[in-house]
């Protein structure tokens, strides 16, 4: 073996400090304003939910733009770069560590409560191994309420609300309309479907009890191309009203079905604003007949939520799906300042407990007990827009009404959580 | 009750003659050149993506006939430049090569038309509905469909049996060294069945894209189904593939309209402690299980009756 002489040790050592040096000189504030903050986001870009998670990136792309357009979090900008998960829970997993082997350390997902359950279960154990490098987990829209009390972490942040809440106001409306006779349950066959089906079927025995429930199905989820076989079988229900759960493209062919073979029911839905949605429902003539919960519409009256929604619109032709997302990015981007760090572990300490003023107008707050937010909630109807109303969905001239609002004190629902927090 | 007969048999044979479009070309192929072809349900995904880009230029009836003949022609192309050549090193290169096949061609949809649905509408000149069932509306569509599918079905029929061609392809099928002695360009008849087995795939794919969902999966979603259509009717088959077609589409749907459970039959019996595994069996309705039933099908067929319904051979 070739000895290396001492003129040339001391050469490379001489490199090495000279290198080593003129790393940790770099002035701080240097280093913040060159690097970006990276949030990784992960899920479905290719497959039968694409559509989904695809409006769902240019969301947050764009809501990343608006921050930065402010000056950013603590004078840096946000940047979001797109992990596909193919709706698998095994490359859900593969993909997180992937971003996490990139030194990204904010993951966010939605799309998918089985593949939530996998994210926080592997960030917590991944923050318990690797003290000092910890990662967050924000959770967008994965809504089966076990994610905030079993299986609750610190370190998972919801921002949707969850079954449990949603459905409380769906059967709370439900209960005012006495021409509900028959209801048919038609979910996903996977954990969030079941969580609807069984807080559909709890609630509307205490709230309705004289409402018959003629049928209760799941079907494989993101499998089904043709739901005719489904639809005749809630014809034959004799049902007039169907609660179901489903998002993306099980909602849009599911109604586009009822449409080809005229079924005239309400529905009672979570997700029927998703990509698909509204151009289903217009094709079904369904107008004013279908009902969905959530945090926020594009015909809120409120000025700052709907300029927004024009900006976005203008940008990237789809419409606000998540407004849940805007406050998580601009709660994200208001714990980064405040901690003048992107440290999860004090970003994690910021947002637990944090009172926000939401998206639609009001004030919201992250319950420290399990971490789920809580905010004002709105049930909406969808059907021709009406003079005052501005937005309409895909193009349609179809749009969303409020139904109804329902105020945060309403939406409290107890949790069983017992939460590790980190010393 | 009449109703959800009615409408479920219809959709049934609806999803069975579509069945029967691809299965027949795969059970042509395989008999011909004992070759079970892997990338045939990417070829039924290529006539949907040609059929739903010609449709955008140039209107539905065109891409109607156009996207099965470039299909067909690219089917036409593999079996002279590729599986010809992988042949001589024996079936399991054969075998190898279509599976590769079924890659590319997915990830060339991909490159070409990207990951997402594409909007493949319904044309609006059939976009109505044609009849009602008591008060159940059948599009006009889906019934176009059925009747295009039996259509094929009768003309290929009609053109195994009636012509020139087909007694030539027959023979060739049992007989391939007469065939050629007699002075025929076996090789060229190869091909020329190789392509037609695409289009035929091609076919369904264009009928079924506007109905179904134009998405790069979708060649995954009914890969699966089509082998067990072949083996249930019997390799080699075509009536077989036929009936077993209908089979598994009426199989299929009608599970779904089924709500028995071993609960429902059983349930004045025994009650297993809910919480538990055997409570999750007992509960379990056939509509749930519905997606399985082919396979389990497949697996019975292979104990009991090797050769299939109709076959000949053993698989």
């Amino acid at each position: 073996m070739k000895k290396l002489s001492s003129e040339k040790l001391l050469g490379l050592a001489a490199i090495g400090l000279v290198a080593g040096a003129s790393f940790f000189a770099l002035p701080k504030s240097i280093e913040a304003q060159t690097t970006t903050i990276k949030i990784a986001y992960v899920d479905p870009l290719s497959g039968p939910m694409a559509g989904i998670g695809d409006t769902g990136l240019k969301t947050f792309q764009f809501i990343a733009e608006e921050i930065n357009g402010k000056g950013g979090a603590n004078s840096r900008k946000l940047e979001i770069v797109p992990f596909d998960n193919k709706l698998n829970a095994q490359e859900t997993i593969v993909q997180v560590q992937k971003a996490i082997d990139q030194g990204i350390r904010i993951i966010t997902q939605g799309n998918g409560t089985s593949f939530a359950i996998a994210i926080s279960e592997f960030v917590t154990k991944y923050n318990e191994r690797n003290p000092g490098k910890e990662a967050i987990y924000l959770n967008y829209a994965a809504v089966d309420p076990i994610l905030t009390n079993d299986k609750c972490s610190y370190w998972h942040f919801r921002w949707d609300a969850n079954t449990d809440i949603k459905m409380e106001a769906i059967t709370s409306f439900m209960k005012g309309r006495t021409s509900i006779k028959k209801v048919y349950l038609i979910n996903q066959d996977y954990a969030f479907g079941h969580g609807v089906r069984d807080s559909a079927i709890n609630m509307l025995k205490v709230k309705r009890p004289d409402i018959e429930i003629v049928g209760n199905e799941l079907h494989p989820l993101a499998k089904v191309n043709d739901f005719s076989p489904y639809i005749a079988k809630i014809k034959a229900s004799g049902a007039d009203s169907v609660i179901t759960g489903n998002w993306g493209s099980d909602f849009a062919l599911l109604v586009k079905a009822a449409a080809d073979a005229g079924l005239q029911v309400d529905w009672y839905t979570f997700y029927a604003g998703g990509t698909g949605g509204p151009t289903a429902m217009k094709q079904a003539n369904l107008a004013n007949r279908v009902f969905a919960i959530g945090e926020g519409f594009a015909n809120v009256p409120h000025a700052p939520s709907q300029t927004f929604e024009k900006g976005l619109r203008e940008k990237y032709g789809v419409g606000l799906f998540y407004p849940r997302a805007v406050n998580e990015m601009r709660m994200l981007a208001q714990a980064i300042n405040q901690t003048k760090s992107d440290d999860p572990k004090k970003i994690a300490a910021v947002l637990s407990g944090m009172k926000f003023e939401v998206f639609s107008g009001g004030e919201g707050y992250m319950r420290a007990d399990d971490h789920q937010f809580y905010q004002p909630m709105y049930l909406a109807s969808f059907g021709p827009i009406k003079a005052d109303q501005p937005f309409d969905e895909e193009k349609t001239g179809w749009g969303w009404s409020i139904a109804g609002k329902i105020e945060v004190k309403d939406t409290i629902v107890p949790t069983t959580c017992k939460m590790n927090k980190p010393v | 009750m009449a109703e959800l007969i009615i409408i479920s048999t219809l959709n049934g044979v609806l999803y069975g003659m579509l069945l029967f479009l691809m299965a027949s070309g795969l059970t042509l192929i395989f008999s011909m050149m004992g070759v079970l072809n892997f990338a045939h349900a990417s070829f039924y995904m290529l006539g949907a993506f040609l059929g739903y880009q010609i449709s955008k230029w140039a209107g539905f009836v065109p891409a109607l006939f156009l996207a099965p003949l470039i299909a067909g022609g690219c089917g036409a192309l593999v079996e002279r430049f590729g599986l010809r050549t992988a042949h001589k090193h024996g079936h399991v290169a054969e075998l190898l090569f279509t599976f590769g096949l079924a890659f590319v061609l997915e990830e060339v949809i991909q490159i070409i038309w990207g990951k997402l649905a594409v909007d493949y509408r319904v044309p609006p000149l059939l976009d109505f509905s044609a009849f009602t069932v008591y008060a159940t509306n059948y599009p006009a569509y889906k019934t176009f469909m059925l009747l295009f599918s039996i259509a094929i079905f009768v003309g290929l029929i009609l053109m195994l049996t009636k012509t020139r061609t087909g007694l030539i392809i027959q023979a060739s099928l049992t007989h391939p060294h007469m065939v050629a002695m007699l002075g025929h360009n076996v090789p060229r008849v190869f091909m020329l069945v190789f392509g037609l087995g695409t289009a035929l795939a091609a076919i369904a794919g264009v009928i079924a894209g506007p109905a179904l969902v134009t998405q790069s999966n979708m060649a995954a979603l009914l890969g699966p189904i089509l082998f067990v259509v072949v083996v249930v009717g019997g390799l080699g088959s075509l009536s077989g593939a036929f009936v077993a077609s209908l089979l598994i589409g009426l199989l299929q749907t009608f599970a779904i309209a089924a709500d028995w459970s071993l609960a429902r039959i059983f349930g004045q019996y025994f009650q297993p402690a809910s919480g538990t595994i055997l409570n999750d069996i007992w509960t379990v309705t056939v509509a749930q299980v519905g997606p399985l039933l082919p396979y389990l099908l497949l697996v019975l067929v292979l104990i009991f009756r090797p050769t299939g319904l109709m076959g000949t051979r053993d698989t």
